[in-house]
């Protein structure tokens, strides 16, 4: 018995102390994470970002050194009030915020490193950087900003901002307070742009002090620059097109029908690109956000889907020759509009009658089209079938669908098919003169302008497109093969010489005669969309929409275009004005019709916007009078009222 | 020939592999403790690993010279060993050297000898000089107060250094003692103020007169044949909670603050939030670092020479009472098992060739060997991994240092001589 008292103690303890061990070692240690260890410090080194350059090579992007002072919160330790006072002196905050940023960080995570004051001024810089070593538990970041070398622009662009922990949870590659792209090319190409940062491991001692790579370097990495991006973007035309948007609500999209390239991309109203850069991002970000009526960061040109009117009839016809309903010589009565026994189905202006398909267009009667389109539904027993067929031609054009391309937003559109009027009237209890809207692009189609613009190219080119994109160029990397191969429509090329002919004639004769530039063969379309608003719920008529889609050359078109103004009443009005000056801009590379331009200029819609949050009863189309502006400079395409 | 191999042979190899394999295992824990960038020379004597190689290449010279000895000497020239223990020791209040406020060291040029290292196998020896008198008889209580008294001097000369650490090492004489007959009751006495003391602490006085109470009542109750005066129950109540009392007020008012809050942390008293996170910077701070340092090393250990916190030197004196945390993180849990064994089975196969002894002395210097072993062990281990209130003490064999290396060396290896002599003792 006396023997075993220390035998047993002696296995006891052995015992105790390998449980202990399995305890710490094995049962509450977490696989090892160099990223948690604290006793090596992890330095990033982050690579330049890829500048961003217009189809002519010029600089829309670069780079702007900037400093972040970034915490440890576990390695802080605490000051005393004379040193916490030069500390705050020195980053020009109070004793409140540094206590609410470090338990704000401490809250985020003890061990990793956040933001603690961002993007200091070069001279807060300078001197801080002498004394950050006292500071233990905080460094300084450098992180390269976005230098915008352009102030047009700001919906391609797009630009970046800090990442959240939702981005970081996604994508491990973040930490907090690194930069991603929010919006435009920044956001779809961030993984080109922002390169791979570069990272080293530094051994540390227990009094901070760096004593050396961790284990000779091996697991370093240099960082790798971003890549160079050019844009199909035409910087002189997109400036245009900004300029001409001034005082106006809309979206003018600018095609190169040959390539599918993207040549402008306007979204009126605009903002500068750099008010959402530095410190002021986050202001700035939140007064564009919140601006709910103008919506300044709704990007019109992608997402804005309205009913595209009179140039969606040019579709009824092609869908109408190919489904051989009609040939391009016969000719319908219109009685201002379209009857149906006695019933006025759709409505009409004053123009001679009968048509046939070229005066159709050209005069966008809407009779003639309603009896196209109800022949088209109705070739088939079922309308349901018709309607699938007539959806499916229409589709075919890149409508009614995502183009699945590169830019950050986008919008469906809606081209209605037979279950879609089977579920809204039930199945097989509606016929073609339910839905003869359609026929003049109004009821249920919808679409964006780009999907307009891509409309327009693809019966520029005869029946193919190719899917509208924005990127040109990334340095050493060939082109996604999506956007280089053409997509082929339903309509046979034979049946497009007659609708461009239409075309055309809309400005020859037709509703846009008075738009005509000397030199170049325009094919265009006006469109008119009806406009409804809720007003406290009361759904009220506003203006009218003004739209309008073309295209030219007429043959081998260089450019395809539609644009969208909110408001702007008839297709000719606004909208038609502004596709023949970028048309003239783009092909000549200067404007010969001043007076068109003097005009859209002048005009401002800005008042029509202001009548439905009036809180007053108020006229619409034809009973307004536009406001006209006196002061006008070209250049300012800047007309956000938010200070830098 | 054969007479020759026997002679040989004689030692107990198993002793002395497990020694080679602390001192090996240790010196290159001490290597990744205390190098600083790359490794150039490993004699470097201006290095602590080089002076440690020195210090091992002169342990097996100081082994040879020990087992030359002839096995009586040491038990002939116990009482003289242990006058020169305590010459030595009582000799630093006059010539010794203050390091981090302890006068424990004597300082020789570039060189200081700590006497307390060797003082502990003196004693072993005098202890068992005293117990293995024919004349003395274990179970008196003459004996028992001559015997503490040999253990209590050298203790006594130690605390008043200021190493508190090192006095409580002897300690370990109380397992020599029960062995060698000392009444069990003296051994339930020391549990019983054991436990008094923790809970007194923890749960306050009157929690533990509660809880006294009602073990001393289950106890009169249960005794019903010979359960005697009812008055030596209430006296040792009384003893009990004011012994726990006692155990209170020293912990308020005796002690100095720093092992104040070594023991609050390790009982987890403090409360108090602000000073609970001084405490972490300061007194706990060499606790939490060494758990992290073992924790990090989890199955088996980043490799040696790899660990990040021992190479940034995190774990204060972690190449001396720190060691076993390098252990824990570089080697991982296979690895700090691994010299948990291989303690244990040194001490083990100590206790076992201690009770084969023919002579009552080698038996009792054995034990005295294994319970040496043992306190260091526990208190060192149990302290770096957190189960005990940090008492600054070596790991025996891996520790730096040439004093603690070679008073072990000593230590071990009389015994290993005194055991190889068994076939002459009758």
């Amino acid at each position: 018995m006396r023997k075993l008292l220390l035998f047993t103690t002696v296995i006891l303890v052995g015992l105790v102390f390998i449980a202990r061990l399995f305890y710490l070692q094995v049962y509450s240690s977490s696989a090892y994470d160099i990223f948690e260890d604290t006793a090596i410090r992890k330095e990033y080194n982050y690579p330049k970002r890829g500048y961003v350059y217009d189809r002519n090579g010029e600089l829309l992007v670069a780079n702007q050194p900037s400093y972040d002072v970034m915490v440890i919160p576990r390695e802080v330790s605490p000051m005393d009030s004379l040193k916490l006072l030069e500390f705050c002196t020195l980053l020009k905050i109070t004793k409140e915020d540094y206590d609410k940023k470090l338990r704000r960080a401490t809250n985020y995570s003890p061990r990793l490193s956040s933001p603690f004051v961002q993007q200091l001024s070069k001279t807060d810089y300078a001197v801080l950087q002498e004394k950050m070593r006292k500071f233990e538990g905080f460094y300084i970041q450098k992180r390269s900003l976005r230098s915008y070398q352009t102030t047009i622009g700001a919906n391609v662009l797009g630009s970046i901002g800090e990442v959240n922990r939702t981005i970081i949870g996604k994508q491990p590659y973040y930490r907090m307070g690194d930069l991603i792209g929010k919006q435009g090319v920044e956001k779809t190409y961030e993984n080109t742009l922002r390169g791979v940062k570069g990272i080293k491991f530094i051994q540390k001692d227990r009094f901070n002090k760096n004593i050396g790579p961790y284990k000779e370097g091996i697991y370093d990495t240099l960082p790798k620059p971003g890549k160079d991006v050019t844009l199909t973007i035409d910087s002189e035309l997109q400036a245009y097109g900004e300029l001409l948007m001034t005082h106006k609500r809309g979206g003018i999209i600018a095609l190169d029908p040959s390539s599918g390239e993207i040549l402008a991309m306007v979204s009126g109203p605009s903002y500068n690109p750099n008010l959402l850069v530095g410190r002021e991002r986050s202001r700035n970000f939140s007064k564009l956000y919140t601006d709910t009526i103008a919506k300044p960061l709704f990007d019109r040109g992608l997402k804005a889907q309205y009913p595209p009117g009179s140039p969606f009839k040019v579709i009824n016809a092609l869908i109408a020759l190919q489904e051989d309903v009609v040939d391009t010589q016969e000719r319908f009565k219109c009685r201002m509009g379209y009857y149906y026994g006695s019933r006025k189905l759709t409505g009409c202006h004053h123009h001679r009658s009968p048509v046939a398909m070229n005066d159709g267009i050209a005069q966008s009667c809407n009779a003639y089209f309603v009896n196209v389109y109800r022949r088209i539904i109705d070739k088939y027993d079922d309308a349901g079938k018709g309607m699938n067929i007539w959806a499916n031609h229409a589709k075919s054009f890149g409508l009614g669908n995502f183009l699945n391309n590169d830019l950050s937003v986008g919008s469906k559109g809606r081209i209605p098919d037979g279950d879609y009027y089977d579920r809204a009237y039930g199945d097989n209890r509606w016929g073609s003169t339910y839905i003869v809207s359609n026929a003049i692009g109004q009821g249920e189609v919808e679409a964006t302008p780009i999907q307009l613009a891509n409309m327009a190219a693809a019966i520029g080119n005869r029946g193919y497109y190719y899917t509208p994109h924005i990127i040109k160029e990334i340095e050493g990397e060939t082109l996604d093969s999506k956007y280089t191969t053409p997509k082929y429509t339903t309509i046979d090329k034979r049946h497009f010489e007659p609708v461009v002919q239409g075309m055309f004639d809309v400005y020859n004769k037709g509703t846009a005669a008075t738009l005509r530039v000397p030199g170049i063969e325009i094919a265009g379309k006006t469109g008119t969309a009806e406009n409804f608003m809720k007003i406290d719920s009361v759904t009220t008529q506003l203006t009218d929409h003004s739209i309008f889609v073309a295209f030219a050359p007429k043959d081998n078109p260089k450019i395809a275009i539609a644009v969208f103004v909110e408001n702007g009443y008839w297709g000719s009005r606004f909208a038609g004005r502004m596709a023949s000056l970028m048309i003239e801009k783009y092909i000549k590379g200067y404007v010969t019709r001043t007076d068109l331009e003097r005009w859209i200029l002048t005009h401002s819609l800005e008042n029509e916007y202001a009548k439905p949050y009036s809180g007053e009863p108020f006229k619409i189309n034809g009973e307004t009078t536009l406001q006209v502006i006196d002061n006008y400079a070209i250049g300012n395409t800047n007309q956000s009222n938010i200070k830098q | 020939m054969l007479r020759e191999n026997q002679r040989r042979f004689k030692f107990d190899w198993l002793t002395i592999i497990l020694f080679l394999l602390l001192v090996g295992f240790g010196y290159l824990n001490i290597l990744s403790a205390s190098h600083v960038g790359e490794i150039t020379n490993y004699f470097d004597t201006s290095e602590l690993y080089g002076k440690q190689l020195i210090f091992i290449g002169l342990t097996f010279v100081l082994i040879i010279f020990i087992l030359s000895f002839e096995a009586k000497f040491y038990e002939r020239f116990a009482s003289i060993i242990y006058m020169v223990a305590i010459l030595a020791l009582v000799g630093l209040f006059i010539f010794g050297k203050d390091v981090n406020g302890a006068r424990s060291w004597y300082g020789i040029g570039s060189m200081t000898i700590q006497p307390s290292e060797f003082a502990k196998f003196a004693t072993a020896l005098a202890v068992a000089k005293y117990i293995s008198d024919l004349q003395t008889n274990m179970r008196t209580l003459k004996d028992q107060l001559r015997v503490t008294a040999i253990i209590f001097i050298p203790a006594l000369l130690i605390l008043l250094q200021n190493d508190a650490g090192s006095t409580i090492v002897y300690l370990a004489f109380f397992f020599v003692f029960y062995r060698e007959g000392l009444q069990q009751v003296y051994l339930i006495i020391a549990l019983s103020l054991i436990i008094l003391a923790v809970v007194g602490l923890k749960f306050g006085v009157v929690a533990t007169a509660v809880v006294a109470t009602l073990v001393i009542l289950a106890t009169y109750l249960l005794r019903r044949k010979k359960r005697g005066s009812i008055f030596q129950y209430i006296i040792v109540l009384i003893i009990s909670v004011g012994f726990s009392y006692g155990v209170k007020l020293f912990y308020e008012h005796g002690l100095k603050a720093h092992q104040q809050n070594r023991i609050s942390l390790w009982l987890r008293l403090e409360k108090d939030p602000a000073k609970l996170e001084r405490m972490k910077k300061e007194e706990a701070y060499n606790l939490i670092q060494s758990e992290q340092a073992i924790s990090s090393g989890s199955w088996t250990g980043k490799g040696f020479l790899q660990g990040t916190r021992t190479t940034g030197k995190f774990v204060p004196e972690q190449e001396t009472d720190y060691i076993f945390s390098t252990v824990g993180e570089e080697w991982g849990f296979l690895g700090s098992s691994f010299v948990v064994i291989l303690f244990v089975l040194l001490i083990i196969r100590v206790l076992y060739l201690a009770e084969s002894q023919k002579s009552q002395f080698s038996r009792v210097y054995g034990y005295g060997v294994a319970s040496i072993l043992f306190i260091h062990f526990t208190i060192n281990t149990g302290m770096v991994m957190g189960l005990i209130p940090t008492v600054g003490i070596p790991l025996p064999f891996f520790s730096y240092g040439g004093s603690g290396l070679w008073g072990f060396t000593i230590l071990l290896f009389i015994f290993v001589k005194l055991d190889s002599n068994k076939i002459n003792e009758w």
